[in-house]
């Protein structure tokens, strides 16, 4: 009896092993175009293995509630994540990544709840209020970014007075309580600790600017991560230490690489609203200043006599869901003899990446498609930079000093012979500082709705 | 009991070693994908979660582990198709894409 019970074990173990070797080459496939797809698969295969053999774990109660659970979560899971827009991307991988870090932090306080009597060493209880920190941490944050992104709350940083005093009063609380825990283990201050936690996380995310919070996912994407590895720990589970750590090293590696390409550290990502809150104050005055704007029809028949244009694509064209028209606009362009390309910068859209996958999802062809570092040196040959829907990303005043996007790199636009700016208003951009490029006399601004305004250029270069 | 957390150890420290070398050389057009995708990878709490609700006794152990048992499902449920979805898009190659098109014409 004991033997076949001892062999289940290790079938178990070694399915779990199997698993933790899919991570590990889903996550090579991910970093290469070619293989990404089927590195998810990989992955997902893995996952339904590990999930299937917990099935078999020996003496396993309470499978209705589990199987309900899971009924309900894919219930809900699937469709949202099937037929949510595409440019709510970045919410949706916050919102998941929120929910993950929370099943990590209960994971760890309920087995705590269980084990406590046996009276646990310390490196146990260690782990447990990692876990139960960390997670936590994650969900809160991981709301909050949603929260922000989905634009229910401003995107812009959130300061109130006394902010740092309270921070710093939560820091200090938490780590009171995590070296109260240690000494005097208990279920209740767990409890308070998640409490604490929670706050803490609100308190990280809310004082960080819109244009920075995809970098703050992929932190919290890390963070998570390290708490699935933390309850792996005490629950004594390779496969989940394994994939813990491979997604909480890897995730910081990850978001090191997002701030660098927009020419950021960290630190400063996290904590740069506390001093900079202030510099945004300018937006507001640019509202009378002369600008020069033109009819669609107008910008339609300016683009029939040029050689080369650079279409800069950004948020805005994904929200007004152009990029079907815009293909459409470069199309009838290539058809008249005229070089088109599309300039993206690392960080347009909402998360690195984010413009790429908005464009194929128009079949706009990968060739067309350059990088920032590509597109840049191409600027000062194009007659005409047509930026649509994007602002930060083309403000040159991210090249001077004391703008709180300053060393973010930018597309040049404003080397090309003229500039086209397609906007909805004269409202900054997401990181709400004033563009002056707007002002620039080789600047030409087209008002209104992306989609529409492109249409009737289309009609009027189709015509001209 | 000292030497199995060594073991646990061990394996913590040469992951994180190998997550940064897996990942060392990623085109910025992959980042978000990969950010996703990683985001599913994580769901794996869900087997933890199973493992907890499965040897939990007494109601608060067991509405806590069905809890931890739901949020994880949405995690890997939902990790996994948002980044299938992304990928998705990027599956056609424009050589192939000419062709077809000039095909339909």
């Amino acid at each position: 009896m004991t033997g076949t019970l001892i062999a289940r074990g290790t079938v178990l173990d070694l399915c779990y092993l199997f698993a933790a070797i899919t991570f590990i080459l889903a996550l090579k496939g991910l970093s290469n175009p070619k293989r990404a797809r089927s590195g998810n698969f990989i992955a997902m295969f893995g996952m339904a293995v590990a999930i299937g053999a917990t099935f078999f774990q020996p003496n396993l109660r309470n499978v209705v509630p589990m199987v309900i659970a899971m009924i309900v979560g894919a219930v809900i899971g699937i469709p949202t994540s099937r037929f949510v827009k595409m440019t709510a991307m970045p919410q949706l991988v916050a919102i998941f990544n929120g929910v993950g870090g929370g099943a990590a932090a209960l994971v760890s306080i309920t087995e705590y709840m269980k084990i406590q009597h046996e009276g646990p060493p310390t490196y146990v209880v260690l782990e447990v209020l990692l876990g139960v920190l960390i997670g936590t941490v994650s969900f809160s944050g991981s709301a909050i970014a949603f929260i922000k992104l989905q634009e229910l709350i401003t995107g812009r940083p959130i300061t109130y007075p006394g902010q740092q005093v309270i921070n710093a009063l939560l820091g200090v609380g938490a780590v009171a309580l995590i070296v109260i825990i240690l000494i005097h283990p208990s279920v209740a201050l767990l409890w308070i600790l998640l409490a604490v936690a929670f706050i803490v996380g609100m308190a990280i995310v809310l004082p960080i600017g819109g244009a920075d919070v995809p970098v703050l996912i992929s932190l919290l994407n890390s963070l998570t991560g390290v708490a699935v590895a933390a309850s792996g720990f005490t629950l004594g589970n390779n496969m989940l230490i394994v994939a813990g750590t491979l997604v909480g090293a890897s995730g910081l590696l990850l978001t090191q690489m997002m701030c660098k390409a927009m020419g950021r550290s960290l630190p400063n990502i996290l904590f740069s609203a506390f001093g900079s809150a202030v510099s945004g104050g300018a937006a507001g005055t640019g509202e009378d200043r002369p600008v020069r704007s033109q009819t669609p029809e107008d910008i339609g028949v300016m683009l029939a006599y040029a050689n080369k244009v650079a279409i800069i694509p950004g948020y805005g064209l994904a929200v007004a869901q152009a990029q079907h028209i815009i293909r459409e606009l470069a199309d009838e362009l290539e058809a008249k003899g005229i070089d088109v390309f599309y300039a993206i910068h690392p960080v347009a859209g909402r998360m690195p990446g984010h413009m790429n996958v908005l464009l194929a999802e128009a079949n706009v062809p990968y060739d067309k498609l350059l990088e920032m570092d590509e597109a840049n040196p191409m600027l000062k040959d194009c007659d005409v930079a047509l930026v649509v829907g994007a602002n930060d990303t083309v403000n040159p005043a991210a090249r001077e000093a004391g703008s709180p996007i300053s060393g973010m790199p930018i597309i040049n636009a404003d080397e090309a012979g003229q500039v086209v700016f397609l906007k909805r208003s004269m409202r900054p951009g997401f990181a709400g500082i004033e563009n002056e490029l707007l002002f620039n006399e080789k600047t030409t601004l087209v008002f209104g709705d992306a989609k529409e305004t492109l249409t009737k250029m289309v009609g009027a270069l189709a015509a001209s | 009991m000292g030497n199995t957390i060594l073991q646990y150890l061990t394996v913590f420290i040469l992951t994180i070693f190998v997550g940064i070398e897996v990942i060392a050389k990623v085109p910025a057009i992959l980042h978000t994908p990969l950010m996703s995708g990683s985001n599913a990878i994580h769901g794996v709490i869900i087997v933890g979660s199973m493992i907890v609700l499965g040897s939990a006794s007494g109601g608060l152990e067991i509405a806590l582990g069905t809890a931890a048992v739901f949020l994880a499902t949405l995690n890997v449920v939902g990790g996994f198709t948002v980044t299938d979805r992304m990928l998705g898009m990027f599956k056609a190659k424009p050589v192939d894409k000419k062709k077809t098109e000039e095909v339909a014409k």
